[in-house]
């Protein structure tokens, strides 16, 4: 994942040269007809009108981006004024995901930093720990959460046994509850770039540090931080990005009052809301956004590589 | 290994055999609320009849009707909506005609279910179960009065924040409407500035909107009080929870569910087949005994069970204010949609 | 010398929080894992041990339903798994044998852009699109869709394996005649295989997980694994939910092992 390294580096091979538009063209009619294709035509959904009663009519206006921005009113005919509702979802959500992302850092640096400073023979006996609750269905992890949580859940029955509190905790359906199960979907996704980062670190610096009496930690904040830096912010990316966009955590941990944009969006479409146009809409500011973070941390990383190319 | 690739992609075809095979299968594609129907019937009427019966479960009326507008038309065969939602549904050009001689149990319907405002002479759909929409408080929590929608809008202490609503836009709007004793569908802006002022201001005492998960989190005492169905309290006080169902002075929703023939339904036969099936008294006897509510077919009630014919959820009081939910028109729909809106923020 | 080696590279407290991320990672699970067998209707109590759920799970009224979209699951994953595989073989080796040209960017770009877009615009897109297009839904739909969605996924270990393996073994081959596709087939291919299960596994599992896409894209009444899980848990989780899991719980871990035997096996080589 760190630093693009699929992009071949140095190996020039052209064995298939000939026909590589051949091997190419079976993945390009895949992909353009079924993702990007279809995303053209959700961009253009995007500006059609909403009928009564759900489904839309072909008729171009900005009516969705102007509910996504504006307040009319009950009726309509008021003045314009901003519409907070739905950018503090986008806020929100902005801020469960950032959150997840500080929390699995937090553990998941640690953990990547102790797996791969193992000897080399357990090493893969812990990243395969790591990674099987990866493999466990998303939804499956989902729910064990929140049974572990619910107010009448083992958490609870266990914190209230050991008397550390008298009166069980409410976490289901809070911001808590979210974040929670958002950190726990997306762990993996921090712990194995970073894992793969330390695992390239060359730990004679940090012996040289050691022998300019640098501290341990100023070691790890001046050294071996910006070396792993790649690999800290791919999986920063690997949990933001499909964390900002999720619906399962926000769904069942974090009750119908806690809409985050995944379910702002599915209920455009699977719900009662029933506006299409607007479903779009929303969509297509999620996926900008998304975007933009894409190119701000590839820019980020190219000057970084840039920079650390000269050591 | 390029043995076993080749063994996997074999299991594949395979697979893809019998999946086909089985999809040649006599069926009907059935939409259905959730937790409505026993497994049992649908397992008597594939035995009666040789067809299988496929479901999927929709969780509100407009939920129903946003799916059927999202392309699920021709792929289902039949829906079971509540009252005004037969009518939207017609009005939308979503149901399939059938005349009364295609269904040979249709004599069966009762009188006063026959000619109903929704769907006069029954052109679309069938009776299956009618019910009330109010809500049900638990004792524990609670020990007064619960026979106004104040419980609901204005509550208690005891009962603030530990409220959860139906998560159905018209039957909560409506029952806001009974509240303020305003008619349904008004047109008149302060009236629905009204309704919007309301359940803004009741808001704070909701914790959830949730229609699914209604029971169990009555049972599991997760909320004090929810806005729920007449058979669905039923269903939670018999698992346990310590409830009362209510029925408000000032107004409560009658419904009706109905089973409807959807347009370009693909098994249009067979699904012919399931209505008559559920007209007759016996069988629509298992729905209510299972789901507790009543059928509006004729002889059904001999065959429900003594317990449910007692069940205070079922027994209004004389006097009782029932009223079904209206259809509006376009121009209100679309204030109500924004008063939903202003809600769910 | 030794030992002030690894003194440097040990911090104080990381071995705790390791442990403090395992214990958050299979807590749940494990809970879950127990609570299955409880004997218990209610899943609050426990009531003694128990293997009635299980039983429950092949023999009860849902039975019939969860068998279905078990089928339905295998079957669209080992459709869109292969297919997926078959597509990013073939990509990674215009994109990593085929030299340098113009397309190579894009289509590199284009192969992971699955990853890039959060999966409810995906999901929200390909319904649209199958909608606009008057494309009914049903399996082929979720097929579909999964193939698209399964191919980055398919080709992040094929193309590591294929980086990996040095092209000297196919030139040498060709500069003794053989053809290409000879030279694919003998010498290539079977180097790719250990990449190829990977990216067929990994494939394999992200179309059993999916569950945002399917529910989108999936027509009357055909259910995923996932889905028949969610719409299931969306009025409570019982106890034969916890049973479903536990045993999906443990397939994952000999799927996991499998692949974790297959790369070791692979290394000693």
């Amino acid at each position: 994942m760190a630093g693009g390294s699929t992009s071949g580096g140095s190996v020039k091979a052209d064995t298939y040269a000939g026909v590589r538009h051949w091997l190419l063209a079976p993945s390009w009619l895949v992909l353009l007809t079924v993702v990007v294709g279809p995303l053209c035509i959700m961009l253009i959904y995007s500006f059609l009108t909403k009928e009564f009663r759900g489904g839309v009519v072909w008729e171009f206006n900005l009516a969705a981006y102007d509910k996504f921005f504006f307040d009319r009113g009950l009726f309509g005919d008021e003045a314009p004024r901003i519409e907070w509702t739905y950018i503090s979802i986008y806020w929100r959500s902005i801020l469960q995901a950032a959150i997840a992302t500080l929390v699995s850092l937090l553990i998941g640096f640690p953990t990547a930093y102790f797996i791969a400073t193992r000897p080399t023979t357990s090493r893969a006996l812990w990243v395969f720990l790591i990674t099987i609750p990866y493999w466990v269905n998303l939804l499956i992890r989902t729910v064990s959460m929140k049974f572990l949580l619910r107010d009448q859940g083992p958490l609870n029955a266990f914190l209230l046994s050991t008397g550390i509190i008298d009166q069980p905790l409410t976490i289901v359906n809070t911001d808590v509850a979210v974040q929670l199960g958002l950190f726990y979907s997306y762990l993996p996704f921090m712990v194995l770039p970073i894992y793969a980062a330390v695992e390239q670190y060359d730990h004679r610096l940090s012996e040289a540090a050691a022998d300019l009496y640098a501290s341990r930690w100023i070691a790890l904040r001046r050294v071996i931080l910006p070396a792993v830096k790649p690999g800290v912010i791919a999986g920063c990316i690997l949990v933001f990005v499909p964390s900002l966009g999720s619906f399962l955590a926000p769904d069942l941990l974090g009750g119908a009052r806690n809409f985050m944009i995944g379910s702002l969006i599915e209920d455009q479409f699977k719900g009662q809301a029933g506006d299409w146009p607007f479903g779009a809409a929303a969509s297509m500011i999620l996926l900008s956004m998304v975007l933009i973070v894409l190119i701000v941390a590839a820019r980020r990383q190219a000057r970084a590589k840039a920079a650390g190319g000269e050591v | 290994m390029k043995q076993k690739i080749k063994k996997s992609v074999a299991a594949a075809a395979l697979v893809c055999v019998v999946t086909s095979a089985a999809k040649a299968e006599e069926q009907v594609v059935l939409y259905h609320w959730f937790e409505y129907i026993p497994q049992e019937l649908l397992e008597k009427f594939t035995s009666e009849s040789g067809i299988e019966v496929v479901m999927d479960t929709y969780d509100s009326n407009e939920a129903l009707l946003a799916s059927l507008k999202a392309g699920a038309i021709g792929t289902y065969d039949l829906a079971v909506p509540g009252d005004y939602m037969v009518e939207i549904l017609a009005n939308q050009g979503l149901l399939g005609e059938f005349k009364p001689d295609e269904l040979k149990n249709f004599e069966n319907i009762a009188d006063q279910w026959l000619n109903v405002d929704f769907d006069p002479g029954r052109q679309y759909s069938i009776p299956y179960q009618w019910g009330t929409t109010s809500f049900s408080v638990n004792r524990d929590v609670y020990q007064g009065e619960i026979d106004q929608l104040s419980v609901l809008f204005n509550p208690p202490e005891e009962l603030s924040g530990k409220i959860n609503m139906l998560d159905a836009q018209n039957d909560v709007l409506a029952l806001a409407s009974l509240y303020l004793n305003i008619p349904q569908c008004t047109n008149d802006r302060e009236q629905l500035k009204a309704i919007n002022g309301l359940v803004q201001e009741a808001k704070q005492h909701w914790v959830s909107f949730n229609s699914d998960t209604t029971k169990d989190i009555l049972v599991s005492g997760d909320v004090a009080a929810s806005m729920i169905w007449n058979g669905f309290g039923a269903r939670a006080r018999v698992e346990g929870a310590n409830i009362e169902y209510a029925f408000p002075t000032d107004g409560y929703i009658v419904w009706m569910d109905n089973v409807v023939l959807l347009k370009d339904a693909p098994n249009r036969e067979n699904a012919l087949k399931f209505m008559d099936f559920l007209l007759v008294p016996e069988n629509i006897a298992a729905v209510s005994d299972y789901a507790r509510y009543e059928s509006g077919i004729t002889g059904a009630k001999e065959h429900v069970s003594d317990e449910l014919r007692e069940m205070p959820e079922l027994n209004a009081p004389t006097g009782g204010k029932g009223h079904f939910v209206e259809v509006c028109d376009a121009e209100t729909q679309a204030v109500y949609d924004q008063i939903w809106t202003n809600l769910r923020k | 010398m030794s030992s002030s080696k690894t003194d440097v590279r040990r911090y104080p407290g990381f071995l705790s929080v390791t442990l403090l991320c395992l214990l958050v990672l299979y807590a749940p699970l494990v809970i879950v894992g127990i609570y299955s067998f409880n004997a218990s209707n209610s899943i609050t109590s426990w009531d003694g041990f128990s293997l009635r759920w299980y039983a429950e799970v092949f023999t009860g009224s849902e039975s019939e339903k969860f068998k279905i979209a078990a089928w339905n699951s295998l079957f669209i994953a080992i459709i869109a798994a292969s297919c997926a595989t078959i597509l990013a073989v073939l990509a990674a080796m215009a994109i990593i044998r085929g030299g340098q040209f113009r397309t190579r960017q894009i289509s590199q770009g284009l192969v992971s852009l699955p990853l890039m877009v959060p999966e409810i615009v995906t999901a929200v897109a390909t319904l649209i699109f199958f909608n606009a297009i008057g494309f009914s839904r049903g399996h082929m739909t979720i097929i579909i869709a999964h193939i698209a969605f399964c191919v980055p996924f398919a080709y992040m270990p094929i193309a590591a394996r294929m980086q990996g393996v040095e092209d000297s073994y196919e030139m040498a081959a060709m500069d003794l005649y053989a053809s290409r596709f000879q030279a694919f087939c003998r010498i290539l291919l079977p180097l790719m295989i250990p990449g190829i299960i990977s990216g067929f596994l990994l494939a394999f599992i992200i179309s059993m997980d999916d569950f945002l896409i399917t529910n989108f894209v999936k027509g009357a009444g055909v259910e995923t694994l996932p889905t028949a899980i969610f719409g299931a848990v969306k009025q409570g989780i019982k106890p034969n939910i916890m049973a479903i899991s536990t045993m999906l719980l443990g397939l994952s871990i000999i799927i996991v092992s499998l692949s974790y035997i297959v790369s070791k096996f692979d290394n000693t080589k």
